[in-house]
């Protein structure tokens, strides 16, 4: 059995076999690939016997269900007007000359990939983002330079 | 001379831990008790629409079928709002407490809190806290359980029948109306769905009685009122603040002292200028061109150096991405109004074209079939309005 396959089949378990498990299904798969595959959109399919079609038309509608390969850590730098107002730009220049990378590129390494996103809920702290599931606020240049900086660390002694 | 500051108040977020107390108080209580303290509260949705809370309780308890559910929505994506995170970290336990009692009155044995994807970081401290509120309904023998449902980034699913469509594994797209929710929402069954904000109040009317929550506030704006303020503001934040404020007042304490606009009600909001600070009142009452004031709580203040070309620009680009693309008007629309502005800004277009796209997005307000499509108008209209030159030049 695929890795895929056996990952979907878990999640299926976990999550139970209809209609409604799609979403968190889906993103568990997110979770654990960072981004759904074609393979794992027809496993998906199948254990929860809906057309693949169905389960494409909804990954693609929802922007936080990525159907194209990113990196390992996925950065959301909040655009809306708040954040862009303090100095989003700005956030988006240091993070393009620190990874390396424009806006909408993942790094070589496959490690950082850089987005925007609409409306995070921090407007009062703006600027902000998310790497992957975690906030973070009131950004400069500086502290972003050093977020960065500690995800590299994480990653040198994981390997 | 010191000015009159407005009055800040503390009833959402105080720290009190009488849930059980509260519960087995309010329990005591007839249905109709309830529904009367809460329609008689003047308790209206604090997730902008304003729809009566009571009523829609009641309205949900009498359909006759063998499974209901409530569901809190906290899929807050408007631009300039993050109360419902603010409320969900500090005081969920009211939240839990309102749906509980929004269960037992309607017969609900299942609810759920629809949590947006950005907001995800929130989920361990909330299943904790709802882990402990299980263990008190056993106590108190409530046969109810809530779970948490993640969304994944769509602005439409705040849209309650959008959200029960992502719940059943479908694309967030807005189901015509009626059926309303009360009578066929998630799967289909009769379903009480409310802000979060919405739930914290009733906790507070199901402990102070309802005639303390209507001493706050103004005519049909009844309780008091959770903004979320940002933008050009020394001091940004969450504050609660009694309904029935002049902008006026609200400038003059939360604005940096060149305050040229303020955004009333987030991107789908309207967006008052200086000259009208004065005139406009905030609740639902709050009369803007004939509409009232949608009263999510979003307070965006814009002071003179920016220029609300961008602003609105900004909007539409918002707008453009969040349109679910269901219904063409709002497609099309906030494609056709992005490119619209764009042309005219460049010189491609004379002024008089800006005519024209008011034209358009008011024919959106009435095409459209949902109340995103609907509302671009609200803030495109109120911003080329009362800023036309500064969409020209």
């Amino acid at each position: 059995m695929t890795e895929v396959k056996q990952l979907v089949q878990d999640l299926a378990d976990q999550f139970g076999r209809s209609q409604e498990s799609l979403l968190p299904i889906l993103q568990g798969i997110v979770t654990k690939e960072q981004h759904i595959s074609e393979d794992a959109m027809i496993e998906v399919a199948r254990e929860l016997n809906i057309s693949a079609a169905h389960v494409y038309g909804t990954a693609t509608f929802y922007s936080f269900l990525n159907t194209k390969p990113l990196g390992k850590y996925v950065i959301r730098v909040c655009k809306t007007i708040t954040c862009m107002m303090h100095g989003k730009n700005q956030i988006i220049k240091e993070l393009e000359a620190v990874l390396k990378v424009n806006l909408g590129e993942t790094t070589h390494d496959g490690k950082f990939t850089l987005l925007e996103t609409n409306c995070l809920g921090q407007c009062h702290k703006g600027p902000a983002m998310l790497i992957n599931d975690t906030p973070y606020t009131e950004l400069t240049p500086d502290k972003v330079r050093e977020i960065i900086m500690m995800y590299r660390d994480k990653e040198l002694r994981v390997n | 001379m010191t000015k009159k500051q407005l009055q800040r108040l503390d009833l959402i977020f105080k720290n009190e831990h009488d849930i059980e107390e509260i519960l087995t108080k309010t329990f005591s209580k007839s249905n109709e008790e309830i529904i009367n303290d809460l329609i008689s509260s003047g308790l209206k949705g604090r997730g902008g629409a304003g729809f009566p809370t009571g009523l829609k309780w009641k309205l949900a308890s009498e359909e006759e079928t063998d499974s209901k559910y409530i569901i809190c929505n906290a899929d807050e994506g408007e631009p300039g709002t993050f109360k419902d995170r603010e409320i969900l970290s500090r005081v969920p336990h009211k939240v839990l407490a309102g749906m509980a009692v929004c269960a037992r009155l309607i017969g609900a044995r299942q609810g759920y809190i629809y949590l947006r994807g950005e907001y995800v970081f929130l989920r361990p401290q909330l299943l904790e806290v709802i882990n402990e509120f299980h263990q008190l309904l056993d106590k108190i023998g409530l046969d109810f359980r809530v779970e948490i449902f993640l969304g994944s980034g769509a602005y439409i699913c705040g849209e309650e029948s959008a959200l029960f469509e992502s719940m059943e594994g479908k694309r967030g797209e807005p189901r015509n109306k009626p059926p309303f929710p009360t009578q066929q929402g998630y799967k289909s069954k009769p379903t009480v769905i409310n802000n979060v904000e919405t739930l914290a109040h009733t906790y507070s009317i199901f402990k102070y009685g309802a005639d303390k929550f209507k001493d706050l506030g103004v005519q049909d704006s009844r309780g008091s009122k959770v903004f979320s303020v940002s933008g050009d503001t020394p001091i940004p934040g969450i504050y609660e603040l009694e309904f029935g404020m002049s902008l006026q007042k609200f400038v003059d304490d939360f604005a940096d002292g060149d305050a040229k606009a303020v955004q009333v009600g987030g991107a789908s909001g309207f967006c008052v200028p200086r000259k009208k600070f004065e005139k406009t009142v905030i609740g639902y009452q709050g009369k803007l061109r004939g509409t009232s004031l949608p009263t999510g709580g979003s307070m965006m203040i814009f002071n003179s150096s920016r220029s609300m070309y961008n602003v609105l620009h900004n909007y539409l680009d918002f707008f453009v991405e969040e349109s679910c693309g269901q219904c063409t008007p709002c497609r099309v629309g906030t494609q056709q109004l992005l490119l619209g502005i764009e042309a005219v800004k460049k010189g491609d277009q004379p002024s008089s074209y800006l005519d024209k796209l008011m034209e358009l997005a008011e024919a959106m307000r009435i095409t459209a079939k949902c109340g995103l499509g609907q509302s671009v108008a609200n803030s495109f209209s109120s911003i080329v309005e009362n800023f036309k030159e500064e969409m020209i030049y």
